[in-house]
């Protein structure tokens, strides 16, 4: 298997501004992949690309069923579908909506956390209702990392502390601290030095 | 190894047994389908029985049929609404609809019809186009209760009021609920509209050719299905679709890429449109 480094994050309410500065932030030689699921309603797609392709530097695209997971670009979620990550390639489904949402964090959460397990950082940014938590918890207890938004910093902190309750984060960081945290560490995994990547 | 992956590793393990289960003793292939949301489904399955496992999901859909049963509507629990996707009906009516105009007789294959909304919206379409007296469309689908709801074709009055709005962004050219008599338990297509649809069971997992078509939707299916599984798919349609034949997929995905080449010329990229070269 040759997965990539995965981050996945996840953002509803307030998020495009958000991931503006975050995605911002990511050198060109970022060298791990980036899911992100945005909670947005159909029809706004392209939009969004577009926007956040605008302030980043690494290749911003929508997710395509079985496209292989590469390092250095970023994918977002598309509006009405669920990503699971499957070893090194994305799936999609139309399954049912989690937490009234589709595409869902968590479902990109745990299925990255299940298929890759210490090679995923999960990152829960400002948002409204609680999907993510469940997700980045798996995470975390796949021997991830997680992220947490300080909900102080956030547009809206109903997400961020949805999943401070769930898990005990690695970091919990004002936006631009994570956008440096990310770059610095390119994805991020194995910050906690004993999780073995087997 | 932590516990967590742990647990997971032996999980994989027992869905992969289940699968096989499912198969040997009542011939339902899974086999070829993606892991993840399979993984899912059939864990709500274990939840709902309040079972302790998939190993203990196995022994009891082994030892009762019924519970069988339970476990393949699980599988494909659907979500489908009429023109979903209205810039794809739209596209299909401009870019496809003229070149049907020339065959004597038009047969379009549905395939994962689900309860019909798919089919039922192409039947409109057609009809104001002025084409579907001369077309036969088929509805296929692996779940025979879907099958049977699409038959019977009663839907939701609740929903009209959304595939409306699908309708007229479809480039619809009236009302929609022209085509539907409205009544206490739901909206039911009109008589003309039934007329020249077929509703079947066809697992395309294992399933062959039925017929040649002019047309193959079939969309948001194959993202149900593992590669090879898709590449098993995709050879049937070829087969199944006449010289200059179009394939309609899902707004997310495409063809494999050597087939885009070879087989296919793209009709309309945005949309998922491919026809068939020769
Ligand atoms: C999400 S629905 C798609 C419905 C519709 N085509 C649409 O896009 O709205 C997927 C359908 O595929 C069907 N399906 C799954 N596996 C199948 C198989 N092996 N053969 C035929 N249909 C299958 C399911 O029963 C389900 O009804």
């Amino acid at each position: 298997m040759n997965a990539p480094r995965l981050v996945v994050v996840g953002a509803s309410w307030g998020g495009v501004d958000a991931l503006q500065i975050v995605l911002g932030a990511l050198p060109a030689t970022f060298d791990a992949a980036v899911l992100v699921v945005l909670h947005r309603a159909q029809g706004v797609r392209d939009v969004l690309q577009h926007v956040l392709q605008r302030s980043c530097s690494l290749p911003v695209g929508d997710v395509e069923d079985k496209q292989p997971i590469l390092p250095g670009r970023v994918y977002l979620a598309p509006a009405g579908y669920h990503v699971h990550v499957e070893d090194a390639h994305f799936g999609l489904s139309v399954d049912d909506p989690v937490h009234h949402a589709r595409p869902s964090i968590d479902v990109a959460m745990s299925t990255a956390a299940e298929a890759l397990g210490p090679k995923v950082t999960g990152v829960v940014l400002t948002g409204a209702g609680r999907d993510g938590a469940e997700g980045l918890a798996l995470i975390k207890r796949l021997g991830g990392c997680a992220i947490v938004q300080e909900p102080s910093d956030a547009a809206r902190a109903d997400l961020p502390r949805a999943a401070l309750d769930a898990v005990q984060p690695d970091r919990v960081l004002a936006l631009e601290e994570i956008a440096t945290w990310l770059a610095e560490r390119g994805g991020g995994a194995e910050v906690n030095g004993g999780a073995s990547p087997d | 190894m932590n516990p967590a992956a742990h647990e997971l590793d032996v999980e994989g393990l027992e869905l992969e047994l289940l699968l096989e289960a499912m198969f040997r003793r009542y011939g339902a292939d899974f086999r070829g389908y993606a892991r993840s949301s399979l993984r899912r489904r059939i864990r709500n399955m274990v939840r709902d029985e309040r079972l302790g496992s998939i190993s203990a999901l196995q022994e009891k859909i082994l030892r009762e049929p019924e519970a069988m049963v339970r476990l393949l509507d699980h599988l494909s629990v659907c979500v489908t609404s009429m023109f979903r996707d209205p810039s794809f009906f739209l596209a299909f009516r401009q870019k496809v609809v003229p070149h049907l105009f020339s065959a004597p007789f038009v047969r379009i294959w549905c395939a994962g019809a689900a309860t019909g909304e798919e089919v039922y919206s192409l039947a409109i379409l057609l009809s104001e186009e002025g084409l579907f007296e001369r077309c036969r469309l088929y509805g296929t689908d692996i779940n025979a209760h879907l099958i049977e709801k699409a038959r019977r074709g009663v839907f939701d009055a609740a929903l009209m009021g959304e595939y409306e709005a699908n309708y007229r962004a479809a480039g619809g050219k009236g009302s929609l609920s022209d085509y539907f008599r409205v009544a206490y338990d739901g909206a039911t297509p009109r008589h003309g509209l039934k007329r020249n649809i077929l509703f079947a069971q066809h697992n395309l997992a294992i399933d062959g050719s039925f017929n040649e078509f002019n047309v193959i939707l079939c969309r948001n299916v194959m993202i149900y299905f593992g590669a090879e599984l898709q590449n098993r798919v995709h050879e049937l349609f070829f087969q199944s679709l006449r010289r200059k034949g179009f394939l309609c997929l899902g707004r997310r995905e495409s063809l494999p890429r050597a087939l885009a080449k070879t087989r296919y010329e793209t009709v309309d990229a945005e949309e998922r449109i491919y026809r068939r070269r020769s």
